[in-house]
């Protein structure tokens, strides 16, 4: 990372009248290229199925001019599992920056600080002991997610929270939570377990308009309260000291950002289970391509929507339709990228 | 240098009226404390407007604590520190950060920021959702980068500097803000003899050029009585001694705050007090002077 950007200037200011914006060249390229993929993957995936559709013909039944068949396989079937999906990738990506930016930590995602583990014995509880229905089943991941995520934010509590304590409570959240869920499992009997495990994996079958319509609310209504609180977040990474200097009020910052991770993680658990490791390495990726400090909450939402849509995209390509879960091929990926963050963390000191 | 940069040291004429005794920056009668842990009690400090204050004391007096209540980094619970005649913490978080800056001791730059984009954040109390970079927070990076003379350095990364280098940087940062009042928390620690003076002179110059008020506290006594202007003395979270270097820094006062024997001599230099530490022979006689003391008083 040897000086490469002092040919061409990295930033351009935008000004209007009294509106005035520093644009980060690279990070906007780096956001309309996601998209772009995004958007490619998902007309690709929608085509992808027991049915498969050409890439136009999709494209021309999205817009309306399909005929009948197509046009219930596209609209009521494939485009909704596509747009849980987006949405569930977005929702984890910016949940995970979120997250990583507060903790200052790379692994203070909400895999790593039980956040989906948490979700996952809402779920179980609801479940095993309730045979509860599908909406139950969510509500209870929701509220799994969220009385977690309270939890850890208590137990992290210290005159403020800082990251390293997070982290590490988080881990601690995990551990016992993971047991409950190992518990609730023994308890099950076997058709209510194998339906936790399928739960458990993270997977986009079956998700319909149903599952969109909370799900884009959510998101409608938190964006732009996080993106509003962007910068304050930027300045918290040189410090609490220094950003509370430059007028940041710090704590309300950092309890409004982490209610709004945890909802964003939490919905997203509850619409599609634990798909791992999206909210770890999404934010990751994006900052290397962005190589821009800050948070990159923006470029990571796109990159989470991106990978999601793309992990789901391969399962089905290589396995067949709706025969691999979409949390296996993310955790796949993801735990692969997770031994390589610790190694080269590792040989950089910070752990 | 733009004379119309100069930052505003009076906030206007008719509150100078109003409060014409009362300098902008004051702690009252506050007790400081960390969770029970009280560092000082009762502690009432005023800032000279547009002096080069300086606060030294010997380890753990309560010195940094001081500046993070002064800097409402620390609410003190009791007692109240005012600021322009307001108690600080009721004030908008934004409004007192365009009045008064803080460089603390722990700063973190973000992993590949270039000096520029560090320097920008200083701008942060000045911009809003809408205003986020308007030519006026470019001129004033510009110009803060160029007062610190990392101008060149715009484009490299922080972590690729020197010790002293990052320095200036974050004091460029710390200018950017623009605040009349300025409080550096131990500027010069982990910098080399002539970074250390480079950086005092920084501040001196900000002071006496562009009429900051400067709150530094700083280890190095003889560095302390070369640059202040005012002086303040901490021992045990209370004010020893405050006033001009040249009246107050005397043998007797740096042992009373220090516990050290020293001479006190002119600097050839300046012409300021130095502080010259009696040999170690002479200290040891004197500790069992003062132990022979303590025993006859004692039988």
């Amino acid at each position: 990372m040897k000086a490469t950007s002092t040919q061409i200037p990295r930033t351009k200011a935008v000004r209007t009248g009294g509106f005035s914006l520093r644009l980060d060249l690279r990070a906007f390229t780096v956001v309309v290229l996601l998209l772009v993929c995004a958007l490619a993957a998902s007309v690709v995936l929608i085509g992808t199925g027991d049915f498969p559709i050409p890439a136009g013909d999709v494209l021309k039944t999205l817009f309306g001019g399909g005929d009948a068949g197509q046009e219930f396989i596209v609209n009521e079937l494939r485009l909704p599992r596509v747009l849980v999906g987006l949405l569930v990738g977005a929702a984890l990506g910016l949940g995970g920056a979120l997250f990583q930016s507060i903790s200052r930590n790379p692994l203070g995602s909400p895999d790593v600080l039980g956040l989906s583990q948490g979700s996952t014995a809402g779920a179980l509880v609801m479940i095993v002991l309730f045979s509860g229905s599908a909406t139950a089943v969510t509500l209870g991941a929701l509220v799994g997610g969220l009385v977690t995520g309270l939890a850890i934010y208590l137990l992290a509590w210290k005159q403020g929270v800082h990251g390293y304590r997070l982290v590490l409570v988080g881990i601690g959240v995990s551990a016992v939570v993971t047991a409950v869920n190992g518990y609730l499992l023994t308890k099950a009997d076997l058709v209510d377990a194998a339906r936790a495990v399928v739960w458990m994996t993270g997977s986009l079958n079956g998700r319909d308009w149903t599952q969109v319509w909370p799900l884009l609310a959510l998101c409608a209504v938190l964006l732009p309260l996080v993106l509003a609180n962007a910068r304050g977040l930027r300045m918290m990474e040189m410090g609490d000291d220094v950003s509370y200097a430059l007028g940041v009020r710090v704590e309300r910052v950092r309890l409004l950002l982490m209610v709004a991770a945890v909802l964003l993680t939490s919905a997203a658990t509850a619409a599609a289970g634990p798909v791992g490791f999206v909210a770890l390495t999404a934010p990751q990726l994006a900052r290397r391509l962005t190589r821009s400090p800050g948070p990159n909450l923006v470029p990571s939402l796109c990159m989470g929507a991106t990978l999601l849509v793309t992990a789901d995209w391969a399962s089905q390509r290589a396995f067949g339709a709706d025969q691999l879960p979409v949390g296996v091929v993310t955790g796949v990926l993801g735990g692969i990228y997770l031994l390589w963050l610790l190694v080269t963390e590792r040989k950089a000191g910070r752990i | 240098m733009n004379p119309s940069t100069k930052p505003a040291t009076n906030a206007s004429a008719n509150e100078d009226n109003r409060r014409s005794t009362v300098n902008r920056l004051s702690a009252e009668n506050v007790t400081l404390a960390y969770d029970q842990r009280v560092i000082a009690r009762q502690l009432s400090v005023e800032i000279p407007d547009n002096s080069f204050t300086v606060i030294v004391g010997p380890n753990a007096c309560g010195k940094s604590t001081l500046l993070r209540a002064l800097s409402r980094m620390l609410k003190p619970t009791e007692g109240r520190v005012l600021l322009d005649g307001q108690v600080i913490q009721s004030m908008p978080a934004k409004k007192v950060a365009r009045t008064l800056g803080l460089l603390p001791q722990s700063s973190i730059a973000p992993d590949g920021i270039t000096v520029g984009d560090l320097v920008g954040r200083g701008r942060y109390p000045h911009q809003g959702i809408l205003r986020q970079w308007s030519n006026e927070d470019e001129r004033v990076v510009q110009e803060s980068m160029a007062q610190t003379g990392v101008a060149e350095l715009a484009d490299r990364y922080v972590d690729e500097l020197s010790g002293g280098q990052r320095q200036r940087v974050w004091i460029a940062m710390a200018l950017a803000q623009q605040t009349p009042l300025l409080l550096l928390d131990e500027p010069t620690t982990y910098l080399d003899i002539q970074h250390q003076i480079d950086v005092l002179d920084l501040c001196a110059e900000l002071h006496e050029e562009q009429g900051r008020t400067l709150v530094a506290v700083l280890h190095d006594l003889n560095h302390a009585a070369r640059y202040a202007t005012h002086l303040i003395a901490l021992r045990e979270g209370a004010v020893i001694a405050e006033g001009a270097p040249g009246d107050i820094v005397t043998a007797e006062l740096v042992e009373e705050v220090f516990g050290l024997r020293c001479q006190v001599i002119d600097d050839p230099e300046t012409g300021t007090p130095l502080v010259v530490p009696a040999a170690r022979k002479a200290r040891a006689r004197a500790h069992t002077d003062l132990g022979k003391v303590a025993a006859t008083e004692a039988s």
